[in-house]
């Protein structure tokens, strides 16, 4: 059996949805959060390199790399943001994000 | 071929805001925190600058640049004006409230620079990569200045909750262009645009990755199922912050949407056309109806901006060019209504601090005539009452949509509209008929009052005199961009 297109596109698929559940089930911890964004964020890499390489054009890889770069930024930002939160609620547990209704 | 000559006139003026944001960043390290009010007057110049230099040097012939990633035309020139005036008034009414929550720190105006450098580059993004790091480029400047009030729990906690939506916007948006890139070859709208006309329609993975694009553009924009953000982050902010988020980003992203979906995919209006109606509808039938248990004017104002995003849809949901047109003039329209709501609800302050509800805005009339008047003028523009600015955005909305055959939704636009009206007016009546609540204390500075002065006489009946060069402007930006 050769690995397809279609095999990875399954995993990024997968991947993708772990990402976005794990953001809308997880009661517990903002840190998982920022461990789901990162995860679809990998997914949408898995899904340009393997459409890059099979259509053998270098765009997707580019466009990879930049996905890299802003996911490096992102979670630089989340965590600094997570870390003045927690010096004025002192806790990071999901509901207890609750000073505002909605 | 005799070798590309690389051509960057087109993109002067985000050069310029890139290199200037990074100078005055310089600046404002070396000086301290005391350098806040240099540095804001000195942005504030920089984003005049480039206003000038973007309408003198590039005009609004298309011109497309950097291996077509970046275009400019004269519906980029129109969008980036807003942008700019968006910007440097959020700026401009900033100091006084930031200098007394102790936030007046350089980085404020620096991360205004950076967010609207990163619109900039949303609007003449004419490829899916260049929007995506434009997009991203704004939005993580827009995350820290949520938060950045970082002393105080609503204000850090509505950054959060902006961080993880934001975030997870960008992943949808992001998965739908990885499959838009997989299953049509390319990422370049132009290229797009042609190859999926070809024969046997698109293939239903670029439909998908469609559907996912709209999603994330959607949550940018605040339109209804992807709102939940918009009133927590509008509440939680500092004041000149909501300002900000409800004017130059959401034009800004608007015209990503309208130059992503009549450039990328005129060949799918079909599908597209779909989804814009159902989110315009929901939208503006949420941002009636959830408005009218609103207590706090902050909260007030997001459902009324997903209300207005709402209209503004209507007109993109047209694909026509008269829509189009209808759309930019509503959106400058819309600018000028919310920057002088948002004035006017800066100079709401008690000698306890700010105060933000409904109620403390009672008989306002008797306290403060002129300050009464103004909101009321915003509140019935807001409310698209005739002979306001706001009728007319309205007006050439509907208009469009009815003349694109699309009545039920012009209709549905309209009974909303009526029911909006409901807690529009109720804010002029607790300010005009309501026992006085008290003062407010003034000195909220000059600027916040000059603001609100001047965004009250574009909207009150003077308009009649400006909405037609606004038209024609709107009618040379719209023609720009169908082809």
């Amino acid at each position: 059996m050769t690995v397809g297109l279609g095999h990875y596109l399954t995993v990024a698929a997968i991947l993708f949805v772990f990402g976005i559940f794990g953001i809308f089930l997880n009661r517990k911890n903002v840190i998982i959060i920022l461990m789901s964004i990162e995860l679809m964020l990998l997914a949408v890499n898995i899904n340009l390199v393997a459409f890059s390489t099979f259509q053998g054009d270098m765009a997707g890889q580019v466009l990879a790399m930049f996905v890299l770069t802003v996911a490096a930024a992102e979670a630089a930002i989340g965590l600094a943001i997570l870390v003045v939160y927690f010096r004025s609620r002192g806790s990071i547990a999901v509901e207890d994000i609750n000073q505002m209704k909605g | 071929m005799n070798g590309e000559t690389l051509t960057i006139l087109p993109a002067l003026p985000e050069l310029i805001l890139a290199v200037g944001a990074m100078a005055l960043l310089m600046l404002g390290v070396f000086r301290g925190d005391k350098s806040y009010r240099q540095v804001a007057n000195l942005s504030i110049l920089l984003l005049v600058f480039c206003a000038v230099v973007m309408i003198n040097q590039v005009g609004g012939e298309r011109e497309v640049i950097f291996g077509d990633m970046f275009v400019t035309d004269a519906f980029a020139v129109f969008a980036k004006t807003l942008v700019y005036i968006g910007s440097a008034v959020a700026i401009l009414i900033a100091g006084k409230f930031l200098s007394e929550h102790n936030i007046a720190k350089f980085e404020y105006p620096i991360l205004i620079l950076f967010a609207t450098l990163g619109m900039l580059i949303m609007i003449s993004a004419n490829n899916l990569m260049s929007l995506y790091v434009g997009l991203e480029l704004q939005s993580l400047s827009l995350y820290v200045l949520a938060a950045m009030n970082r002393d105080r729990l609503r204000s850090t906690e509505a950054g959060l909750k902006y961080f993880v939506l934001g975030a997870l916007s960008s992943g949808m948006l992001l998965y739908g262009i990885s499959l838009i890139y997989g299953f049509s070859g390319s990422t370049d709208f132009d290229v797009l645009a042609t190859s999926l006309r070809g024969e046997g329609g698109a293939p239903i993975g670029v439909v998908i990755g469609l559907v996912f694009l709209l999603a994330g553009l959607a949550f940018k924009v605040s339109a209804v199922p992807f709102h939940m953000w918009t009133p927590d982050v509008y509440e939680g902010s500092p004041t000149p912050v909501t300002a900000f988020f409800a004017a130059a980003p959401k034009v800004a992203a608007m015209a990503l949407l309208v130059r992503a979906m009549i450039n990328g995919f005129p060949a799918l209006i079909a599908e597209w056309q779909q989804v814009i109606v159902f989110i315009s509808i929901a939208s503006m039938l949420v941002g009636s109806f959830v408005a009218l248990v609103q207590t706090n004017i902050k909260r007030l104002m997001a459902y009324s901006s997903i209300g207005h995003i709402g209209y503004a849809l209507v007109g993109l949901a047209a694909g026509t060019q008269d829509g189009i047109e209808a759309l930019l003039v509503y959106l400058a329209i819309y600018l000028t209504m919310t920057l002088g709501a948002f004035a006017a609800i800066l100079s709401m302050r008690r000698n306890d601090g700010m105060v933000e509800d409904i109620d403390d805005l009672a008989g306002l009339s008797t306290t403060n005539l002129p300050m009464a008047v103004a909101i009321a003028i915003f509140m019935f523009s807001l409310a698209g009452i005739p002979l306001l600015a706001g009728f007319f955005g309205k007006w050439f909305i509907f208009l469009a949509a009815v003349e694109a055959g699309l009545v039920p939704l012009a209709i549905i636009g309209f009974l909303a509209s009526v029911v909006a009206c409901y807690y529009y007016l109720r804010i002029v009546k607790v300010m005009f008929f309501d026992e006085s609540a008290g003062a407010f204390e003034g000195g909220h500075g000059q600027a916040v009052s000059a603001v609100v002065g001047v965004a009250a006489v574009l909207n009150s009946p003077v308009s009649f005199l400006l909405i037609w060069p606004l038209v024609g402007a709107a009618a040379w930006a719209a023609g720009s961009l169908l082809f």
